[in-house]
């Protein structure tokens, strides 16, 4: 959307509205939307998903402008490292937590337990 | 339009290209903060979890607050494009009066956390959740701070080529901390309300 366009900012403004309420809505009634935990996490993190679209369109103009394709790109390739960064991080350390040795009393029981020592 | 404004037009297109660029390193400072958060929010040290410290009314009235900043901002950039002196530098100082009370919320919900003895050395959580919603609190100051400078910009120079370029890059920044703080938000507090 053009730059310039009173339009642009009014949806945008609008929708980022609505789509916080809808999301504080979620979280706060779970049970009226019929979503389960882990749908309540898709269904608020989709929200902001589809909140950072608008903005980045109705905001910030990502799209239209003169270097719109630079910008683009570099935007697509820094979420990329974004979602490496993150999704990486998260995965890593609770791994890491799984697979750390157990303290000496765990050992022992596990031991205990398992190998019949 | 004549060559020079056209010209003129083309450096301060390259001008926000690098400042987008600024931004986007900016984005992955924010991401290792989110990560960090991500890992060590169930880290409490035997302290209280969070979905028992936050308030939530209150994060959803910051979060209205700086998506109505953003908005007076796109306005005050209208106004700017149109060579509006008067109305841009109102709807600066409009969205400068929202950035400035949605830091007072921002510093309130600090203070009532430091207050009950949930300061950041407390545990790891609390840690993560200062440096993360901190962070951005500062960006909030810089902003403001910015602001000020533009709106004082607008009313000495005029709305020149130059000055309009350099509040084009304010309101991009501006816009920008809106959208992490939509991501504060979600992740921190809604999904720390459901924990």
């Amino acid at each position: 959307m053009d730059e310039r366009n009173y339009t642009s900012y009014i949806v945008g403004f609008i929708s980022s509205i609505a789509l916080t309420l809808t999301a504080f809505f979620v979280a706060l009634r779970p049970g009226a939307f019929q979503l389960s935990g882990n749908g309540v996490f898709a269904a608020i993190l989709v929200l902001a998903m589809v909140q950072l679209a608008v903005q980045l369109v109705s905001f910030l103009h990502l799209g239209s402008g003169e270097e719109r394709g630079p910008r683009f790109l570099i935007f697509a390739g820094t979420i990329g490292l974004v979602l490496l960064i993150v999704i990486g991080s998260m995965w890593i350390m609770n791994h890491l937590n799984y697979n750390m040795m157990a303290s000496p009393a765990q050992m022992r029981q596990y031991m205990n337990a398992q190998q019949g020592f | 339009m004549n060559e020079i404004a056209i010209e003129q037009g083309r450096v301060s297109d390259k001008f926000v290209f690098g400042f987008w660029i600024y931004l986007m390193t900016d984005l992955i400072m924010f991401s290792v903060l989110f990560a960090s958060f991500a890992v060590l929010r169930g880290a409490t040290f035997g302290g209280p979890a969070e979905h028992q410290l936050y308030d939530l009314a209150n994060a959803l009235t910051e979060t209205l607050v700086l998506l109505t900043s953003s908005f007076t901002c796109g306005l005050a950039m209208l106004a700017a494009y149109r060579g509006k002196q008067g109305q841009a530098t109102a709807w600066f100082a409009a969205t400068f009066a929202l950035g400035a009370a949605f830091l007072g919320l921002e510093l309130r919900e600090f203070f009532a956390f430091a207050a009950a003895g949930n300061t950041p050395q407390a545990s790891a959580s609390l840690s993560a959740f200062f440096t993360l919603v901190g962070t951005h609190g500062l960006h909030i100051s810089a902003g403001l701070l910015w602001m000020l400078v533009a709106i004082a910009q607008i009313r000495l120079k005029g709305l020149s080529p130059f000055v309009v370029s350099k509040l084009k890059r304010l309101s991009v920044f501006w816009h920008f901390l809106d959208i992490v703080w939509i991501f504060i938000f979600t992740i921190v507090y809604l999904m720390g309300h459901m924990l």
